[in-house]
């Protein structure tokens, strides 16, 4: 028997409320739900994230494990509460930082830090580290928030603005930074209509299963429920991000394929819903024998997907000249095969969204990175056309590559559009963990050759990727990793195979670096044994080897605005201090009498990137739309997703500068698919590049008019005052009345609209072609020590150097580098995705504050003649040196060559005990 | 009954606890990830609001932890060195988040092969006191733990407090952690060690290791082994045949069998190095 419950007290942000609520419901829950205060973010409901911090008589605790009844009589403070305790400085330090991003985790950060500081208002970086060990950051790699409470007590004058023309190249705090430290910052979760349906789904609990339904309707019946399955489609039930391949169900018919796979629906009233035991839901399984290594399942193991007979999803292929006699003609050749695992994007926000009707229009607000695609396959799967669908993208809680798959949109948007109510879903951590796409895993060979002066004469690479049972990126992958395993190399004789093969593991897609890195780690890995048995430093050889402008690519591809030279130089001297001083720690450690085997070791490690932005030998144009409305503020129609990385700052600077007017001006609209045009997605590290280049164009398009309005030449200078724009140049100054000009379109009196799509060349049966028409060039240097007992392995800094071709906001880019190498740390440290047993974020790893090295970003600016202002792309590139240049310096550390990823303690221990022999 | 019980008292909860099923709360730590549901589900006794279950004191026949101490007080009390160990341990527990919710009491009652606090109050020679409307009995910790989330504790009984004897608060206490990264991790393995040194050698050694057999350890050959050893050779007298035997490793995520009964064998090197008095240490 359950009493009638009775209010309790708590005091929140200084204010005394009466909440009705159950006592044993999570604080969190209360919070957010009941109190209206989603500045509160819920990342995984078990302690593992501390998104939820918020501060119980100043001690920081995980409001997601308090009971209500723990918080009554007492005082709770929520970052919305920030302010008004004097911590307002705090948030502004954030923002000088660019220590929020995408600013799920930002909450929890200000909490944990507001509580150290009321204790300690100048914390040393060790102690900042250790008061936010506690909230997981995905985007960051901590060291701009560390910096940030570190710098909290600090009262700057105010920034002065860039002038007119000069916003391209400023360190601007972001655009849309003030709501991600206010706490107002709208996520996928955080919009809570009043009435809206909840919905669950039932997931399967096997990898591989038949399964039948019992009796849908009594159970519904039963708890005043509505049940939906895949019998409820209307449309086609296979979606995916390649039309060509588009093979996944949203709600599975008859067999699951994957752990975690929807089969069915769950909706209501959300107090019923929540409460419900789905274990208990009328489905019985049939399981089937599983299909989880490639190898079986490409030897005439079951098929996976019908679809596909044999299990190959694709392959991929690059080959150039006659790899196989080159090797054999070479003076070394190194020969290595590297297993990698699942890795789990682990963004902070788990996926979430509302699905409503405006009329005849299915509007689905959710977290994405793909607003446009999210339209086209959920109004396929339900049967609508596209004109009847909108996508408006909330806030997203980090992507990484993940969220430009569909995920919740069509199950909401069935709900909504079936039931004609709100349908609202959040998942679980382990729903998100379990039913998202993965990095795949691979088991690469390949053996490099090199002549005696240490030039590479050829290279062959096998790549078997686990795409798991539906296609998601699969096909990107067997494409990109064949054009880059070579790395920024010049490598004359070349043979790349992959194939993506079906199993039932977890799905693999997209994320950042699409196979690259784990590609990467082959090469480099090739490369440091080269060097060792040619007796030659290992960033020469590199540079030896580094491509240059004109010299071909694996694919024939001849490149102008080559960077790669560049960044290995720029690593020299940190080259040679870091090895100098590995040196001296060994030596000093050598004579401490340790036993053999035992103490610390240094190391000193290199790796490089190159990376085609956007997609691989296929069109994928942006349009931006620039405006001016009559009142004078300059209207950005971008539908770019920020999903943290910085779009919506990045691509106003190019703008603002294009146009030659102060981007104080700029007010950005969407992305909204009802408002914005196609910007593409937010993927292949082409927003600054391709987006960028059509804001640059769409600013030029506008100068353009307006000059040609005052009759003026180009050099004249554009000024917007009192509703005119003043066009002055040595004959004086021309007046454009902003309201006696007619409308142009969405609302503004001036408007232009510039679309670009980068040139590229169909690759042909041999992958040669020009794949990307820009690239990006990356190397880095990791300085790590061992513990040789243990086999721990700590990262003491990393230096890292990438040629963004322009650096259009330096203070973004180095975000992206520091969030990109934290990454990278975690693949080769200690991320490893078992389906089923690390759905989790305390059984999978990623790196907290007191993981993540000193960084020392070097940005280089070799201008590419296609980019926008000679920008290059940089997302992707950043992540993909870590991990070889961090295994690299294990291995010079302490003999230990690490073949299988991540290297978990155990496995550095085994692989040092095998270099002692 | 409602399903969420908050009383004030010891005894009004020990009659709750008797009147039929509920799950003790405290911390929360281990309950709440437990469940994905966004409430606890009853019946939950709360234990929150009892104060005699608080507190960290040195009483006439030892120490007494308050089963609802949490682990940022213990970190905080002022304790000899023998807590030491202890006291590293509860710094090393998650978060500063979760110890400021997750309590002594809690960690010993969920009773997970990898539970920090475990080694330490083995060390520490400590029994629990368990109440019920029945009376209350004390029981070594050894004899609590009786599997891998599995205690002595009876359905109506609650765990009021971790009480060290007197004896086992000389020395100096170390522990030693080995997770695969710095915060909110669960041990690889973990070592407690505690020393009492008397003219430079070890009169008394106390050394146990988690998360390397179904319920943590102590180490009765090696204890027995280094009796008497001068204090300096602590390390040197650890080889794997003293500390094997006293272990069942298993291989999971985290790590492999073998990896983990070798990991131990340094970790209790360098928890012993940690538990020599300072100028022993040097
Ligand atoms: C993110 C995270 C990280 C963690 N890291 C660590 C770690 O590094 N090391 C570690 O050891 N643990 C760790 N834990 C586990 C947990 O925090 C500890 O075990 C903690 O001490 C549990 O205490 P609690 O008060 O929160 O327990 P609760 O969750 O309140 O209770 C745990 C269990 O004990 C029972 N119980 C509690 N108190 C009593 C009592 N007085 N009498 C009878 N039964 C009782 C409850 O019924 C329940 O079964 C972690 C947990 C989380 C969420
Ligand atoms: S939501 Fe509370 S810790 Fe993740
Ligand atoms: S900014 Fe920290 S998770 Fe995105």
């Amino acid at each position: 028997m359950t009493a009638p419950l009775s209010p309790l007290s708590l005091g929140v942000n200084g204010r005394r409320v009466e909440v009705l609520a159950a006592p044993g419901r999570r604080l969190s829950e209360v919070l957010r739900a009941d109190l209206g205060l989603t500045g509160t973010k819920v990342g995984c409901d078990a302690g593992d994230c501390g998104a939820c911090t918020v501060l119980i008589d100043g001690a920081p605790r995980c409001a997601c494990l308090t009971p209500l009844a723990q918080a009554a009589g007492r005082e709770v403070l929520t970052v919305e509460g920030l302010d008004a305790a004097g911590f307002a400085p705090l948030k502004a330090a954030f923002l000088r930082h660019g220590a929020a991003q995408c600013g799920i985790c930002t909450p929890g950060m200000l909490m944990a830090a507001a509580a150290l500081l009321a204790t300690n208002p100048r914390p040393a970086p060790a102690e900042a580290e250790a008061a936010l060990g506690g909230v997981l950051c995905r985007c960051t790699g901590y060291r701009a928030i560390i910096a940030a409470v570190c710098d909290a007590h600090r009262r700057p004058l105010p920034g002065i603005p860039p002038a007119p023309g000069r916003a391209v190249g400023a360190r601007l705090e972001r655009l849309d930074g003030r709501p991600k430290v206010d706490g107002t910052e709208s996520f996928g979760a955080d919009l809570i209509p009043e009435g809206a349906l909840l919905v669950r789904a039932v997931r399967s609990p096997h990898h591989a299963a038949r399964f039948a339904f019992g009796d849908l309707a009594g159970w519904a019946a039963r708890h005043g429920v509505r049940v939906f399955t895949a019998a409820d489609i209307p449309g086609r039930n296979a979606f995916g991000t390649i039309p060509a391949f588009a093979d996944q169900p949203a709600l599975a018919e008859r067999e699951v394929r994957l752990r975690g796979e929807a089969v069915a629906l769950v909706a209501g009233e959300p107090a019923v819903v929540e409460a419900l035991d789905l274990a208990a839901f009328p489905v019985t399984w049939e399981p089937l024998e599983p299909v989880l290594d490639p190898a079986p399942a490409l030897a005439g193991g079951r098929t996976v997907l019908p679809l596909r007979p044999g299990n190959v999803l694709t392959r991929g292929r690059v080959a150039r000249g006659d790899p196989e006699a080159a090797l054999a003609a070479a003076a070394r050749v190194a020969e290595v095969e590297v297993v990698t695992s699942f890795v789990e994007h682990a963004y902070i926000e788990p996926e979430a969204g509302v699905a409503w009707m405006e009329g005849e229009t299915l509007v689905i607000r959710a977290c994405t990175q793909a607003p446009v695609m999210d339209r086209e396959e959920t109004a396929k799967v339900l049967g609508l056309p596209e004109a009847r669908v909108r996508i408006i993208p909330s806030a997203t809680g980090g992507g990484f590559g993940s969220k430009l798959d569909l995920s919740l949109q069509p199950l909401i948007g069935l709900v909504a559009l079936k039931t004609g109510r709100p349908a609202r879903m959040v998942y679980t951590r382990a729903e998100s963990m379990a039913s998202t796409t993965k990095r795949h895993p691979a088991r690469m060979r390949a053996r490099i050759g090199a002549d005696a002066g240490g030039r590479i004469t050829g290279m062959l690479f096998e790549g078997v990727f686990d795409t798991g049972p539906y296609a998601s990126w699969g096909p990107t992958v067997a494409t990109r990793v064949p054009v880059h395993a070579s790395g920024p190399y010049a490598v004359p004789a070349y043979r790349a195979e992959t194939v993506a093969v079906h199993t039932n593991g977890a799905i693999g897609g997209a994320f950042r670096g699409f196979g690259v890195p784990q590609a990467a780690v082959v090469q480099e890995t090739l490369f440091d044994d080269l060097a060792l048995a040619l007796g030659i430093d290992r960033l020469e050889f590199r540079r030896r080897n580094a491509l240059r402008d004109g010299v071909p690519t694996v694919c024939g591809q001849v490149l102008r605005g080559v960077g790669i030279g560049a960044c290995l130089d720029a690593l020299v001297p940190h080259w040679r201090r870091a090895l100098a001083e590995a040196e001296r720690f060994n030596a000093q450690a050598q004579a401490q009498a340790q036993a053999p085997g035992q103490g610390l070791r240094r190391g000193v490690g290199v790796a490089s990137c190159w990376y085609g932005c956007g997609n691989t030998a296929l069109p994928n144009p942006s349009t931006i739309r620039l405006g001016i409305t009559r009142e004078g503020r300059i209207r950005l129609h971008q539908g770019a997703t920020d999903i943290g990385q910085g779009a919506n700052t990045v691509i106003a600077q190019i703008a603002a500068d294009a146009l030659g007017l102060p981007i104080s001006r700029i007010d950005l609209v969407g992305p909204d698919t009802a408002l914005t045009p196609d910007c593409g997605k937010t993927s292949a590290s082409r927003q600054t590049f391709i987006t960028g280049k059509a804001a640059m164009l769409a600013g030029q398009a506008l100068r353009r008019q307006i000059l040609a309005l005052t009759n003026r030449g180009e050099a004249a200078r554009i000024e917007l005052e009192d509703g005119c724009l003043v066009v002055s140049d040595g004959q004086g100054a021309a007046r454009i009345r902003l309201a006696a000009l007619p409308e142009a379109g969405h609302g503004c009196v001036l408007l232009a609209e510039e679309t670009y799509d980068p040139p590229t060349e169909p690759l042909d049966a041999d992958g040669q072609g020009a794949p990307y028409a820009v690239y990006g060039w990356g190397a880095q240097m990791a300085e790590v020590e061992v513990d040789l007992a243990l086999g721990t392995v700590r990262v003491l800094r990393i230096t890292a150097a990438h040629d963004v071709g322009r650096a259009v906001n330096p203070l973004l880019a180095e975000g992206q580098i520091e969030g990109g190498i934290a990454q990278g740390l975690g693949m080769a440290l200690m991320e490893e995705f078992l389906p089923g047993r690390t759905e989790n974020l305390h059984d999978y790893l990623i790196p907290t504050a007191g993981d993540i090295p000193e960084i020392r970003p070097i940005l280089l600016e070799v201008p590419d003649p296609e980019g926008p202002m000679g920008a290059k792309g940089l997302g992707e590139h950043v992540l993909i040196p870590t991990a070889p240049a961090i295994l690299n310096a294990i291995r010079h550390a302490s003999g230990a060559r690490i073949t299988r990823l991540p290297a978990l303690p155990h496995r550095v221990r085994a692989a040092i005990r095998e270099a002692a022999g | 009954m409602t399903d969420y019980l908050r009383p004030r008292t010891l005894d009004e909860a020990l009659r709750l606890a008797a009147a039929g099923r509920v799950v003790p709360a405290a911390g929360c730590t281990d309950l709440f990830p437990a469940t994905q549901a966004p409430a606890l589900a009853g019946p939950i006794l709360d234990l929150t609001g009892i104060e005699a279950l608080r507190g960290i004191a040195r009483g006439p026949g030892g120490w007494r932890i308050g089963a609802l101490a949490t682990w940022t007080e213990v970190a905080r009390a002022a304790l000899p060195p023998a807590f030491d160990g202890l006291r590293a341990a509860a710094r090393e527990v998650g978060s500063v988040q979760i110890q400021n919710a997750g309590t002594v009491g809690g960690n010993l009652c969920n009773a997970s092969p990898a539970a920090d606090g475990v080694p330490c109050l083995l060390t520490l020679e400590a029994e629990v006191e368990l109440a019920s409307v029945r009376g209350t009995r004390r029981l070594p910790l050894p004899a609590f733990l009786t599997g891998p989330r599995q205690t002595a504790r009876a359905a109506d009984e609650l765990l009021t407090a971790v009480v060290v004897p007197a004896a086992a608060g000389a020395g100096q206490g170390a522990f030693v952690k080995l997770g695969a990264r710095r915060y909110l991790v669960i041990s690889i393995a973990m070592v407690a060690a505690r020393l009492e040194v008397a003219d430079g050698r070890i009169a008394r050694a106390a050394v146990a290791v988690g998360a390397c057999s179904a319920v943590a350890a102590r180490l009765p050959a090696l204890e027995a082994a280094l009796a008497g050893a001068p204090a300096g050779e602590a390390a040197d007298r650890v080889v794997p045949d003293l500390v094997a035997p006293a272990l069942a490793p298993i291989s999971d995520v985290r790590a492999d069998a073998a990896y983990r009964a070798e990991a131990a064998v340094e970790l209790v090197r360098r928890a012993l190095v940690r538990a020599l008095p300072r100028q022993e240490a040097a």
